[in-house]
């Protein structure tokens, strides 16, 4: 699934990076606990989370991730917008749940299951 | 054989906000030295729970990541009120942080595991009201 997808199916609005859209995403992960996020390594991985503040984009960073959805409306504000884009990192924000928001990417085809130790 | 690269950064422990610049540093510095992802990735894991840890209880601190021929040490000294059961803290999901630390997404009690989890080798020396230091590698053969 690629990033424009992402985009598509959570009726989302994107908030920097839009050069990477084309990025191919091959797993999920949906936490307000970011170290339960840093527990799994994921490849290629967008983060649905409804936790704004800097450590989210750094957890993602860390991780390699590609992308960060922001469910409920969330807004990340303009330094963390910042972090994003030094990283090449696509932040969008959808008005959809956590719940809804990971079962609508689920459904599609975007499932968990590249998850893997270190 | 070579000299040993080290980086060294203080760890800021009035700010969490700011927490995670120095694995954030380390990580462009390892790619610079065309490392693996994966080492890298292992690497900046395991330095940026430990980093947090340090904002979350100590205070702040020194860090240190070493780059040897066969191995990159990660160093993480503090002067906190140090660890008081080290067992305990090594299960997942016991976690002595502050609610609202929780708030901002970390206390899960992930923080140590995850460091173990990342790396080939820890090692904990604490002492109560003195602080910890955390040796940590990671094998690059």
């Amino acid at each position: 699934m690629k990033i424009s997808d992402i985009q598509r199916l959570l009726n989302a609005e994107l908030l920097c990076c839009p050069d990477e859209l084309d990025k191919h995403v091959y797993s999920a992960c949906g936490s307000d606990m970011m170290s339960d996020v840093l527990a799994y390594v994921k490849d290629q991985a967008v983060l649905l989370t409804g936790l704004v503040n800097p450590q989210v984009i750094r957890t993602a960073e860390m991780m390699d991730m590609v992308c960060i959805v922001f469910v409920r409306s969330k807004r990340p504000n303009l330094e963390m917008i910042h972090l994003a884009e030094d990283n090449g990192l696509v932040l969008m924000t959808t008005e959809m749940r956590m719940y809804d928001a990971c079962g609508t990417l689920y459904v599609n085809g975007l499932c968990g299951k590249a998850v893997k130790h270190a | 054989m070579p000299d040993a690269l080290v980086f060294h950064f203080d760890v800021d422990g009035e700010n969490f906000t700011s927490a995670g610049q120095a694995s954030t540093a380390i990580k462009r510095n390892l790619r610079q030295l065309g490392l693996p992802p994966e080492i890298i990735r292992r690497v900046s894991i395991a330095m940026y729970e430990g980093e947090i840890n340090m904002v979350i209880h100590a205070n702040g601190g020194d860090a240190d990541v070493i780059v040897h021929e066969d191995c990159i040490e990660i160093i993480l000294a503090d002067r906190g009120p140090g660890i008081k059961d080290i067992n305990l803290a090594m299960q997942e999901g016991y976690s002595t942080a502050p609610d609202n630390i929780r708030s901002l997404g970390f206390g899960a009690g992930m923080g140590l595991p995850n460091m173990k989890r990342y790396t080939d080798s820890i090692d904990i020396e604490t002492e109560l009201g003195v602080g910890t230091t955390i040796r940590m590698k990671v094998n690059l053969t």
